[in-house]
């Protein structure tokens, strides 16, 4: 166990590092620049700020300063938000969208496993049809479809819930639905396909032979089994939630760092294009990491190699 | 069971670790946290004039809504009263030479910064040298070279101390001017112009961050920026005319989405927003809460004027006159912006009057004329040699994605080939790609657009000369580059418009740009919250309102 940790821990790092070139090669070659403006500025002042924010050497150079600093703890100074540096922005954004995202994938995983399960076990029936309906609209429909629709019909007509900013658990509501709706949609289809396959294996027909409960017949044994799927897709996800959502977070407004990927990359500030990408690799290998040690917890035929 | 027990647990535990991680970032903003005294329990304002700023440095920005934050947190030597007008400011006096070369300026005795601390002219002179210099990077550095010596500066040749400004004593100081500028005052009037503290904006990149050291000697002073969320302010006690100042706190939220705008507007969360969805204008307008602000500022489109065939006048000419501007304005814009016939926007004051009634338009715009000008444009065409338009090469019409730039987009595209038989495609960029292509003159034909930074004629013509960094239309005219230098150099008010005017003239003659319409824009404002006013700069000011109990 230990050594595969190791392993895999040492693949993460190779990965990281490629993701980084990759990232650095490909924002280097979009056009465009930092310090452009609808105001030319003049060369003096152009030469002022390459030369303040290190863009004046090689571009090797500026990639070998940047992971140096890296390996530091240092992401760098933004070249858009003015007197911020990347770690202030990247660690003051994360916790508010990971709080946000963490509290959506426990409603996505918790009310979709349930759903799921649900629809199963009714097969056929209107309760199964009813939820079918739910999760393709789910999946259907775009985010910022439901952020919108949810904001004028609780917001504006109803005026039961606020609209902008996380201040108070209330203001929670909405964003947390918005976020969760298309996962739990997801999961609960998911669910319910590997339910359904769990449910007709042969060590069910044996256990409902045997005259085991339909309740622990579900949850005892078939949900072991139908969970691996839905583990497979929670690891990934929860990398991508917690990172935050660049609709939830501009149509609430909401200072996670989902926005901040977007927003670097169009102004082209390149220590925060750096750093969000890296930050959201090493989250996304290590998340995979996790998963597949869950996987020998919940499945203990699953050898670790 | 255990096991799934474990299961459950770990997930759990991994969900809290992150939920957990939430604890200390503090998302919820509770402006009465740090007010200091001073602020009473006047009702809170709320109002949303753009998204987060690049910064709230009155030398370092660049837009117009951080131009607004500055105006509350900062006062320069002058300011603007309701009606636009500069009256002094932090001034008690200002006397200018006949020659108008020299400033002689007197600062009010009783101005203070917010912690309490004095305002002197070194502030002054330490600011005005700093936004000057090219290692501070001001956008607006520029706007120095009417002080001696300051073109220097900026372009980096001179030290900023050779600036032309000298103390005098504490409260005096003297300006000289490398030529006349009758628009001076509203230069002072500007944030680049604003004093800021040396003591800890020296070697302190991060001093806007942060209430402690964010220290201004406006009428306002910041409490809390919580980026991406709001800005928040109060009363500035020390402020010399404190009384007047609203004892509210005043809240600027910083949303980016037009439906978030909306929506908080409708359920009474904000008492203010600016800039309105345009889908949703046609409804609001009809509500009596509706504003329109009209801008000085001109929306235009620029001619490559060194590429085939928009190196032809003529062609250039053909059209700018076959663009039908009530249309656009009535059914594409839809902000209550005014077509425009001349590039020097409506607005820009010449005397008692306008440039542009002085000067009048260069094409009629209104729309009985509309066909008279296209007849116009097709003879144009024709004597270029593309009569009908045979022969035109398709070109492209290049432009930032955006949904109202999209819309004119279309609107022109279908006005040329409906009008005058000439095919263009149109092709959208993406906003820093398309900041880079207008200078590089990698274009054909690209919207544009320029808001003045001052009331004056110079900034929208300045920028056509030869050499301007913005001159993307790539135009090139010695006779218009020397009207320009004469204009600057000219002391006499008449004869420097006079002369203006005729820059004007030969601008229009050879149109390197089609101009399209003066800029309007749009807010919703609730009835209760009065003493508001905005200038045509697009400054909004909120530091004297009230709000009362609706």
């Amino acid at each position: 166990m230990a050594k595969y940790v190791c392993k895999r821990l040492g693949y993460a790092i190779l990965t990281i590092f490629l993701i980084s070139v990759i990232t650095f090669t490909l924002m280097n070659l979009i056009p465009g620049g930092p310090f452009l403006s609808e105001k030319a500025v003049t060369p003096a002042t152009q030469a002022a700020l390459e030369e303040k924010y290190g863009l004046n050497v090689s571009k090797p150079e500026q990639y070998i300063n940047y992971m140096s600093g890296l390996l530091q703890g240092d992401l760098g100074v933004s070249l858009k938000q003015k007197g911020r540096t990347a770690n202030d922005i990247i660690f003051s954004t994360f916790p508010v969208s990971a709080r946000l995202g963490g509290i959506s994938i426990l409603v996505a995983l918790v009310v979709g496993v349930s759903l799921g399960s649900v629809a199963a076990m009714c097969r056929g029936k209107w309760g199964d049809q009813l939820i079918m309906v739910v999760s393709t609209l789910g999946i259907a429909v775009p985010s910022f479809v439901v952020a919108t629709t949810l904001m004028k019909v609780f917001g504006v007509e109803l005026k039961w819930l606020p609209t902008m900013g996380l201040s108070t658990p209330i203001h929670y509501i909405l964003p947390v639905f918005t976020l969760a709706f298309y996962p739990m949609a997801y999961i609960t289809r998911l669910m319910r396909s590997s339910m359904l396959d769990a449910l007709n294996q042969d060590y069910i027909r044996t256990a409902r032979a045997k005259g085991v409960s339909k309740f622990k017949m579900l949850f005892k044994h078939a949900l072991r089994n139908a969970i691996i799927p839905i583990i497979t897709y929670a690891g990934p996800l929860l990398a991508f939630t917690v990172s935050g959502s660049f609709v939830v977070e501009k149509i609430y407004n909401i200072p996670g760092l989902g926005r901040e990927f977007i927003n670097c990359i169009t102004g082209r500030d390149y220590p925060m294009v750096m750093s969000t990408t890296i930050f959201l690799a090493t989250l996304l290998v290590l998340m995979n990491v996790v998963v597949d040690i869950l996987y020998k917890i919940v499945d203990p035929r699953i050898k670790l190699k | 069971m255990k096991k799934i027990l474990a299961t459950i647990l770990a997930v759990a535990m991994l969900a809290t670790t992150f939920v957990g991680c939430g604890s200390g970032g503090d998302t919820g903003s509770t402006p009465d946290a740090n007010q200091p005294e001073g602020s009473t329990s006047a009702p809170e304002i709320s109002v949303c004039i753009g998204p987060e700023p690049e910064t709230l440095d009155p030398a370092l920005n660049k837009s117009v809504d951080g131009a607004c934050y500055a105006i509350h947190a900062f006062e320069g030597i002058y300011k603007f009263d309701e009606n636009g007008n500069t009256i002094p400011g932090q001034a008690e006096k200002v006397e200018v030479s006949d020659d108008g070369l020299t400033w002689d300026i007197t600062l009010r005795d009783d101005i203070k910064w917010s912690d309490g601390e004095p305002v002197t002219v070194d502030d002054f002179i330490y600011s005005w040298q700093r936004a000057a210099s090219p290692e501070t990077a001001s956008d607006y550095a520029n706007l120095f070279d009417v002080i001696e010596g300051g073109a220097d500066v900026y372009q980096g040749n001179a030290d900023p101390s050779t600036l032309g400004v000298t103390k005098v004593d504490d409260t005096h100081m003297t300006v000289k001017l490398a030529a006349p500028c009758p628009y001076f005052d509203k230069l002072l009037a500007f944030p680049v112009y604003y004093p800021v503290r040396k003591d800890v904006v020296d070697g302190n990149d991060g001093w806007t961050q942060d209430a402690s050291t964010f220290i201004g000697n406006g009428p306002m002073m910041l409490t809390n920026w919580s980026h991406k969320e709001s800005i928040t302010y109060v009363k500035n006690p020390y402020y010399y005319d404190a009384d007047k100042v609203t004892d509210s706190t005043l809240k600027f939220v910083l949303l980016e989405d037009d439906n978030a705008k909306m929506a908080a507007y409708d359920n009474g969360e904000l008492d203010y927003v600016f800039q309105l969805p345009i889908d949703e204008l046609d409804a609001l307008k009809e509500r009596e809460d509706f504003g329109t602000i009209n801008e000085i500022g001109t929306y235009y489109l620029a001619f490559q004027t060194e590429k085939e065939p928009f190196n032809d006048p003529r062609v250039r000419k053909a059209l700018t006159l076959a663009i039908d501007r009530n249309y656009i304005v009535e059914t594409v814009s839809k902000q209550g912006e005014v077509p425009a016939g001349a590039i020097v926007a409506a607005k820009v004051t010449e005397g008692d009057s306008t440039f542009r009634e002085v000067g009048g338009d260069y094409f009629s715009v209104k729309p009985e004329d509309y066909e008279k000008n296209v007849e116009e444009a097709k003879q144009l065409l024709a004597e270029a040699g593309y009569p009908n338009g045979e022969g035109f090469p398709t070109f492209e019409y290049t432009t930032n994605t955006a949904t109202l730039h999209l819309g004119v987009a279309e609107a022109l595209q279908n006005m040329w080939k409906e009008e005058l038989g000439i095919e263009c495609k149109i092709a959208q960029q993406e906003w820093n790609v398309f900041l880079a292509t207008r200078p590089a003159g990698t274009f054909e034909v690209a919207r544009d657009g320029w808001i003045a930074d001052y009331d004056d004629p110079l900034t929208f013509l300045e920028i056509f000369k030869s050499d301007n960094g913005n001159n993307d239309c790539h135009w090139k005219n010695a006779e218009f580059d020397a009207l320009i230098d004469q204009a600057k150099a000219e002391s006499d008010s008449e004869k420097r418009f006079e002369i203006l005017h005729q820059a004007e003239d030969l601008w229009a003659e050879e149109m390197p740009g089609a101009p399209l319409y003066y800029y309007a824009d749009t807010y919703m404002k609730k009835p209760n919250l009065e003493g508001y006013w905005d200038s045509p700069l697009g400054y909004k000011f909120f530091m004297y309102c009230t709000k009362t109990a609706e």
